[in-house]
């Protein structure tokens, strides 16, 4: 009903591989995108920017980068983590080294660094895959954390071994650090996750795309109708972990305020794979209804059973907590193992159907 | 200059100069050799039988030593409390069966990795809520295992061998050999090895599929049990614990995940390479610590020369 599509009629190639193929799939991302820049913004509390609005859009967006390596070119990375430090401690030195340098420029700059990482740990892709690949990753998780932690140049050897983020301003705004606003940081948080999400579905639906999607089908196959695969998979680990570099630079600057090596190890690495597999691997909008599901859960966890006059101690609530997550992942993957954007996918086919039911 | 001689010439005058030393290194390091090879032992047993990467086999070490160790402090003696802990992880091994792989039989890999991911946060959770996630101590004394330490003084110098590290070494080669013998010499071991090797066709000759992998599970329980015992006894049981899971995936790395002898081979050169290069490389030129990453740069080294690992099946691909 919601989505009849009768008379919305395909008369070139090029309307029928449009973007919205649907018009109704328009507006919801028209208004997605009011509730995002507008309504949220007006209503929301300080508390809601801080524990669910901005953690959602940089976990997304570090799902994002994390689903076109596994989702797209289909290599198993475990070392998200670690490549978001990368970037948070790129976006450091950057800021430290150049105060004067616009933090958007200081920002991209960064997800070069975490890129030019994460291809030299893609290496070894050319050698193995699948699990030892997955394996392979995870030295990049333990050796950079320690690297973190031990390299003190690059906390600029403060005493507490951790980075603190300055206060910087843009265009007279302070967008960063104590002072800054959250609902500065929100808008500015939004607006690069916009930007890497335009540039993310465009790529995958292109020619670097489809080389990506052949590669993860079968490699052989896509290595013989000419395809380089190291051409292929280097490019997806460059491209992925700038995505999470960018990810790990807004992580710290514009939402934790500080940060510790122990902040990127490998619980880190698994809450954003967990987001990319619930959310749906192989697909952009499941990263944010999965980081939505990630990041909303403990909240919810922690006021519900208040709100319904249940004391829960807190050591006993966040045990309780990992062990429903725990319990829900299971599940999902039971019941919808392509994740939440497939689960989307088939009520929408529903609707469009609708009222019949084939 | 001085950086050369810090890798080349430094580290091996240190060995040679005090041989005392050195052996008190290798030793540790094969005692925590052998419990890295244990724990992979557990991942291959059930990726050999099931194709399935259990993430789970560091925190099922944990929740065993934890359900033995708080069972006791319920008031039961040992000897009670080491069996009942066999049935809770028999207990588990069925519960996984019936609530996690059945219904996901004939997924992707990574799916299946994904839920065992998932099975060790509700583990971590559920062992916290019941037991508590403070550090316990392992409970050595009670279940007979000798404490105090055996001293040589060879070369002139001092050893000191703890006997428990020694009990760690003797039961895991007898759980070894007993787990050997029973892939290889028993019905049920046949039928284990003949599903890893064919699926399709173990089944059709037979085999149960849910039996195998109950049995697999409980295997691997009680390896880890056997870990955790080892383990705890040396550093305590809490959740901390599970790092050591991420020991043991370089093991599996380097020795292939489908080989039992990779395991224990792969396991007992990571724990003496780590422990050698941290003491006589890492302390002194990169300021310690490098145990954590060491295995993992080294099993990445080897892979790149053999992808399959040291004693892993050669991959042959067809189209």
């Amino acid at each position: 009903m919601l989505y009849r599509i009768a008379g919305q009629y395909k008369t070139s190639y090029a309307a029928d591989h449009a973007l919205f193929p649907v018009r109704q799939d328009a507006y919801l991302l028209g208004f997605i995108l009011v509730m995002a820049f507008v309504v949220f913004p007006m209503t929301a509390s300080e508390f809601a920017f801080r524990a669910l609005l901005i953690p959602v859009l940089i976990y997304s967006l570090a799902a994002l980068g994390l689903n076109i390596l596994t989702g797209y070119a289909g290599q198993l990375s475990l070392g998200t983590g670690a490549f978001m430090g990368v970037g948070a401690y790129a976006c450091y030195k950057i800021v430290t080294i150049f105060p004067e340098l616009n933090l958007v420029v200081a920002i991209a700059l960064s997800g070069f660094f975490s890129a030019a990482v994460g291809v030299a740990f893609g290496l070894p892709s050319l050698r193995i895959k699948g699990f030892y690949l997955a394996i392979a990753t995870l030295a990049a998780q333990f050796f950079l954390v320690w690297l973190f932690q031990k390299w003190s140049w690059l906390y600029n050897h403060s005493s507490s071994a951790a980075i603190q983020v300055p206060n910087i301003d843009m265009f007279g705004i302070t967008v960063a650090g104590p002072t800054a606003r959250a609902i500065t940081q929100y808008y500015f948080v939004l607006c690069v996750v916009c930007a890497v999400t335009i540039f993310a579905i465009n790529i995958t639906r292109g020619r670097i795309g489809r080389i990506w999607k052949s590669v993860r089908d079968m490699d052989i196959a896509a290595e013989l109708v000419g395809i380089n695969l190291m051409k292929a998979k280097l490019t997806a680990f460059f491209v992925s972990s700038y995505i999470v570099g960018v990810a790990g630079a807004l992580f710290v600057f514009l939402w934790r305020g500080a940060a510790e090596a122990n902040l990127f190890e490998i619980p880190l690495s698994f809450r954003v794979l967990f987001i990319a597999i619930i959310g749906g691997l192989g697909s952009i909008m499941g990263n944010y209804l999965g980081a939505i599901l990630i990041v909303a859960l403990p909240v919810v966890l922690s006021t519900v059973p208040a709100a319904l006059g249940v004391p829960i101690a807190s050591a006993t609530a966040e045990h309780l907590n990992i062990m429903i997550v725990g319990a829900l992942i299971i599940t999902f993957l039971i019941l919808e193992p392509h994740g939440l954007a497939q689960l989307w996918a088939t009520i929408r086919e529903k609707f469009i159907l609708w009222p019949f039911p084939h | 200059m001085n950086l050369l001689e810090g890798i080349f010439v430094k580290p091996f005058q240190d060995m040679f100069g005090a041989p005392d030393f050195l052996i008190q290194v290798l030793w540790e390091g094969l005692v925590s050799g052998t419990l890295y090879a244990l724990i992979a032992l557990g991942f291959v047993l059930i990726y050999k039988s099931s194709r399935i990467f259990n993430f789970a086999q560091g925190i099922m070490v944990v929740f065993a030593a934890l359900t033995l160790v708080g069972l006791h402090e319920r008031g039961l003696p040992a000897w009670v409390a080491l069996p009942l802990t066999l049935v809770v992880m028999l207990i588990l091994a069925v519960a996984i069966e019936r609530v996690v792989l059945r219904p996901l039989v004939n997924q992707p890999d990574i799916i299946l990795f994904m839920a065992t991911i998932g099975i060790t946060l509700f583990l971590i959770g559920f062992g916290e809520i019941v037991f508590g996630g403070e550090n316990k101590a392992m409970i050595t004394s009670q279940l007979g295992i000798p404490t105090g330490s055996l001293e040589f003084e060879p070369f002139g110098g001092f050893v000191s061998i703890e006997q428990r590290d020694l009990t760690t070494v003797v039961g895991a080669i007898v759980l070894v050999v007993a787990l050997l013998v029973f892939l290889n010499r028993s019905k049920m071991g046949r039928a284990i090895r003949a599903l890893g090797d064919d699926h399709q066709a173990a089944l059709s000759v037979g085999i149960s599929l849910s039996t195998i992998w109950v049995l697999v599970w409980f295997i691997a329980g009680i390896i880890a049990l056997a870990t955790g015992i080892a383990w705890g006894s040396r550093a305590g049981v809490s959740f901390a614990l599970e790092v050591i899971a991420y020991k043991a995936l370089p093991v599996l790395m380097l020795g292939g995940l489908e080989s039992v002898t990779g395991a224990i081979v792969g396991g007992l050169m990571i724990g003496v390479a780590e422990k050698l290069f941290e003491i006589y490389w890492g302390q002194p030129l990169l300021g310690g610590n490098t145990e954590t990453w060491f295995a993992y740069v080294v099993a990445l080294m080897v892979l790149l020369f053999r992808p399959q690992g040291l004693f892993g099946e050669k991959i042959i691909e067809r189209v």
